[in-house]
């Protein structure tokens, strides 16, 4: 059984007050995740991801098309009490503390007084939120506030969890700390569906991905085979290079492009013909020391540009 | 049920943290130096008019709670978002809406319950100061228990009040709901004339519009036993009855609108 599962969900809003046009906000979106996958939902702002995250948790309503999460529709009670949701730049009740926040969202779950302060007390250390739990969260950070949203997502320990944008907010350390957090989540079973345009994150931590934009689904599919890993060129970094060496490996179009880096190194981009061994061994030959030398692919961000720069420009519908 | 406990107790203690309750202070304060001021002023009428102030005072506090507090219930959780994650978790909308509703109902009964307690105190007082034959002057006790029948009427008029204000926030902002329950309750106290209207004026149509609004607007003044009570006349216990009835229906029927309102709305 899918975790979730979304057949030509639509969702149209009227804009305008004096010439009301309907704008596709999200676009015929056909989509499956399978259980314990971790899952990349991609996409420029305005793409339509957190049209579809409230969609899934029917903070609105869709105007075509249907959603289901572990095989029930959405808004299911029973559904809810399996899932988790962080929306997007999260605001909680400012005058609570994250512990009594934490407690209220469990008492929801119908978790008794004792359980409450046991969940609080263990997401909270697995968030990194020490001796601040205990302040009101109007004095939080927006990181803070962030990872308290993440924490109030996992009360239930759910078996799928919708994050819109986890990463906004947080230093480069939350941001390594979060990414950790979603993982263990991954090896305890849970479904993880994150969106983001951070594309290094969906990188690091999906097994599978959806690009979205201008609200319609552009490509879906595992990493591996959107960015076939072809290799496309190589980066070779040397020592000890002479600038006429240099100049005459140019020449015959051994280098493509060649960036001077610190203590007298060189990075150098080579093309996929000839073979990137005999230009090294020439450069070699001629005094140079090889440093390293790595094969360039595509990275999911030149496929994402692709991806979205082909995407219509218009969502008003012309009929309006 | 025990969801919408949870998000009730949530508002009292919301409202507690905004410092709502200091109006019983407020409130404390006015009763006792009004009480002080009028016995200077007034011979034999005080405990009239100090009866009458504290019902007042009492119906004018539950107003200010219940409009103010009860316009911002829903804007606010969807303003400022909270209701995104609130609504994930496993509960209904209905649920959502009849928790603030009786969160700030339950604000409203141990509000009016406190006032209730120093208007008593107050009166108690007066009662204790007042020389004999004052006291036998007066068609009643200080301390009328028929009093209770016109403040169990004021909070059951607050109930209705805040359903009132609650519906109108599910869709509207802040201050067109102030302006909205503000009108309502202020033409549902002239209801009656509403039903009267078409015989003082020849216009057909307009007669009809103000029959239509006298049966869609609450009539609040069948809530207001004030004078009776203050003037020890007998409000009878049928009254009472068919009034409850009459308040607990409209509040019903009020809150299944919200209801079906909220339930239909998307969170932009």
């Amino acid at each position: 059984m899918d975790a979730i599962r979304t057949e030509a969900l639509t969702k149209s809003y009227t804009v305008g007050f004096w010439r009301p046009r309907p704008y596709l906000a999200l676009d015929g979106l056909t989509m499956q995740v399978g259980a314990g996958e971790v899952f990349g939902f991609l996409g420029p702002n305005g793409a339509g991801k957190t049209t579809t995250l409230k969609l899934l948790m029917q903070l609105i309503y869709p105007t075509s098309g249907r959603a289901e999460i572990l095989g029930k529709p959405v808004g299911d009670v029973g559904v809810k009490r399996r899932i988790g949701y962080l929306p997007e730049q999260p605001y909680f009740y400012d005058y609570l503390t994250a512990e009594e926040l934490l407690r209220y969202f469990a008492s929801i779950f119908g978790y008794a007084p004792a359980e409450r302060r046991r969940r609080a007390a263990a997401l909270l250390d697995e968030v990194g939120i020490g001796a601040e739990r205990r302040l009101a969260l109007r004095k939080f950070s927006k990181g803070m506030l962030q990872r308290v949203g993440i924490a109030q997502a996992l009360i239930n320990e759910p078996e799928v969890v919708f994050l819109d944008e986890p990463m906004s907010g947080l230093d480069p350390l939350g941001r390594r700390e979060i990414r950790q957090l979603i993982l263990r989540l991954r090896d305890r079973g849970c479904t993880v569906f994150f969106s983001s345009h951070v594309l290094a994150d969906a990188e690091t931590l999906c097994s599978r991905v959806a690009i979205l934009a201008k609200g319609r689904l552009m490509t879906a599919g595992r990493l591996s085979d959107m960015l076939a890993f072809h290799v496309r060129g190589w980066e070779l970094v040397v020592s000890g290079l002479k600038e006429d060496v240099l100049a005459r490996a140019q020449q015959c179009r051994q280098v493509v492009r060649a960036t001077r880096l610190a203590e007298g190194r060189y990075a150098l981009e080579l093309p996929l013909t000839p073979p990137p061994e005999r230009t090294l061994a020439d450069l070699v030959g001629q005094g140079a020391a090889l440093v390293s030398l790595t094969p360039v692919r595509d990275t999911l961000e030149d496929f994402f540009v692709r991806q979205v720069s082909g995407a219509q420009p218009s969502r008003f519908s012309e009929t309006a | 049920m025990r969801v919408i406990a949870h998000v009730a107790v949530s508002v009292f203690k919301e409202s507690v943290r905004d410092k709502v309750l200091y109006n019983l202070v407020v409130f404390a304060v006015l009763l006792m130096s009004a009480s002080y001021l009028i016995g200077e002023l007034t011979a034999g009428q005080d405990v009239k008019i100090i009866k009458d102030l504290g019902l007042a005072s009492i119906s004018v506090f539950g107003l200010l709670i219940a409009v103010f507090i009860g316009i911002g219930l829903v804007w606010k959780e969807v303003e400022k978002r909270s209701i995104y994650t609130l609504l994930s978790k496993p509960m209904r909308r209905q649920d959502f809406l009849l928790g603030k509703y009786f969160g700030l109902v339950l604000t409203l009964v141990i509000n009016i319950a406190v006032m209730t307690a120093a208007y008593y105190a107050v009166l108690a007082y007066m009662q204790v100061i007042s020389p004999p034959n004052l006291r036998a002057s007066w068609p009643a006790p200080a301390t009328d228990p028929a009093l209770l029948k016109a403040i169990g009427l004021i909070m059951l008029e607050l109930m209705l009040v805040t359903a009132i204000a609650l519906l109108f926030s599910t869709f509207s902002s802040p201050f067109l709901s102030a302006m909205l329950t503000t009108a309502v309750w202020v033409i549902g106290h002239f209801n009656q004339d509403l039903r009267d209207y078409g015989a003082t004026i020849p216009s057909p149509l307009a007669a009809s519009i103000a029959r239509g609004i006298y049966y869609v607007i609450p009539n609040f003044s069948a809530f207001d036993v004030k004078l009776q009570v203050v003037h020890a006349q007998a409000v009878p216990l049928g009254y009472i009855g068919f009034t409850t009835a009459y308040g607990l229906t409209y509040i019903a029927l009020v809150l299944v609108t919200a209801v079906i309102v909220f339930s239909k709305r998307d969170f932009k």
